[in-house]
């Protein structure tokens, strides 16, 4: 049983995690510069060059 | 499977556009919801769009770097980086296959009936390029006497943008029509090039222009949810070859960028269980149903 736990955890890859920390880590930087506010204030408006129009 | 995957596509394209107002207030949906991200490709000024466009914001940021930093703001587009990172680490490009609007638009396109045509594998490479200059260095350094850039993937290109906000925005508020020139007709021609090229070939776009799946395909060997070989369980008949959308030789690369783990190979083709679908590396299911993991048997 002991093995078949210390096999299974072995298995386990640690990449994937490492890397969702970072990202989260970068996306709370991110809130914390107040870029929320700057998104939102982009994405609520038609930005009709942006679609090519205008 | 692809019943499931088929409903899992339906439900997430109604969700990231599920502002039905539109009609009646003739413009696009501003409400709090557009602080989420969209895991797949959706123009947020579509008028249905209720989350934004992670390859419109990263542009929107990158042109606004310098003014910003001017007036005292450090806005990097760490935000929208970091979303997107996230949903790349956890799925990587299972949504493209799963959550894309813009993808099931091109597998229904591909249903219709019609002589069928594969796609040469180094044009995969030309959605790195649209990543690296048409969102990330133009809009960051082409920029204009008051210091802003332009988001030149959107504004140039994007063929998900004409489908989903221009043309719907035309129809709309008819007077913009005064408005459109060769930059609209440009991106036009480019939608209706996707469009037939879509019927003609499996996911012309997402194999050769979305810089969202290029972005995705970064996280191919980091990604938690993934497909694996079974490597002591494969024949190497090649039949997951016949039935992938992007082109992908799964058995001799489990690990390909193109990738978009829509399950086809595991659930349609393999006959052996040589291929399960595994997150952190334990498998959690196959062909056959829940795995024990091989070392453990």
């Amino acid at each position: 049983m002991a093995r078949k736990k210390e096999e299974k955890t072995k298995n386990i890859r640690v990449a994937p995690f490492i890397t969702i920390l970072f990202f989260l880590v970068m996306g709370m930087i991110g809130i914390m510069n107040g870029e929320v506010g700057r998104v939102l204030a982009q994405a609520v408006q038609v930005c009709l060059s942006c679609i090519g129009i205008g | 499977m692809e019943v499931i995957r088929k409903w899992i596509q339906t439900i997430m394209a109604l969700l990231v556009n599920g502002s039905w107002s539109f009609p009646f207030t003739r413009t696009i949906y501003q409400g709090p919801l557009k602080v989420v991200c969209s895991p797949g490709l959706n123009c947020y000024s579509c008028p249905a769009a209720t989350t934004y466009c992670p390859i419109g914001s990263l542009q929107q940021m990158m042109a606004g770097i310098r003014v910003a930093l001017e007036n005292g703001q450090n806005f990097f587009g760490l935000y929208v980086i970091g979303t997107m990172g996230i949903l790349g680490g956890v799925f990587g490009r299972l949504i493209c296959g799963w959550a894309c609007p813009f993808g099931l638009i091109q597998e229904l396109l591909h249903k219709i009936p019609s002589r069928k045509f594969n796609i040469p594998q180094k044009l995969n490479y030309i959605k790195y390029f649209f990543l690296i200059f048409f969102v990330i260095l133009l809009p960051l350094t082409a920029v204009d006497a008051f210091g802003y850039g332009e988001p030149w993937y959107c504004k140039y290109f994007c063929p998900a943008g004409t489908l989903e906000a221009g043309l719907p925005m035309l129809l709309l508020q008819p007077e913009l029509g005064r408005t459109i020139g060769p930059i609209f007709y440009n991106k036009l021609f480019i939608l209706v090039g996707f469009i037939i090229w879509s019927i003609l070939a499996s996911r012309p776009f997402c194999r050769t222009a979305c810089p969202l799946g290029a972005f995705y395909s970064l996280f191919k060997k980091l990604k938690l949810v993934k497909l694996r070989l079974v490597e002591e369980n494969c024949t190497k008949c090649g039949e997951c070859h016949s039935v992938c959308p992007m082109g992908v030789k799964f058995n001799e690369s489990p690990e390909n960028a193109e990738c978009i783990s829509c399950l086809k190979c595991m659930d349609k083709a393999c006959r052996f269980d040589a291929i399960t679908l595994e997150i952190a590396g334990l498998p959690i299911g196959s062909k056959s149903g829940p795995r024990i993991p091989v070392a453990l048997k």
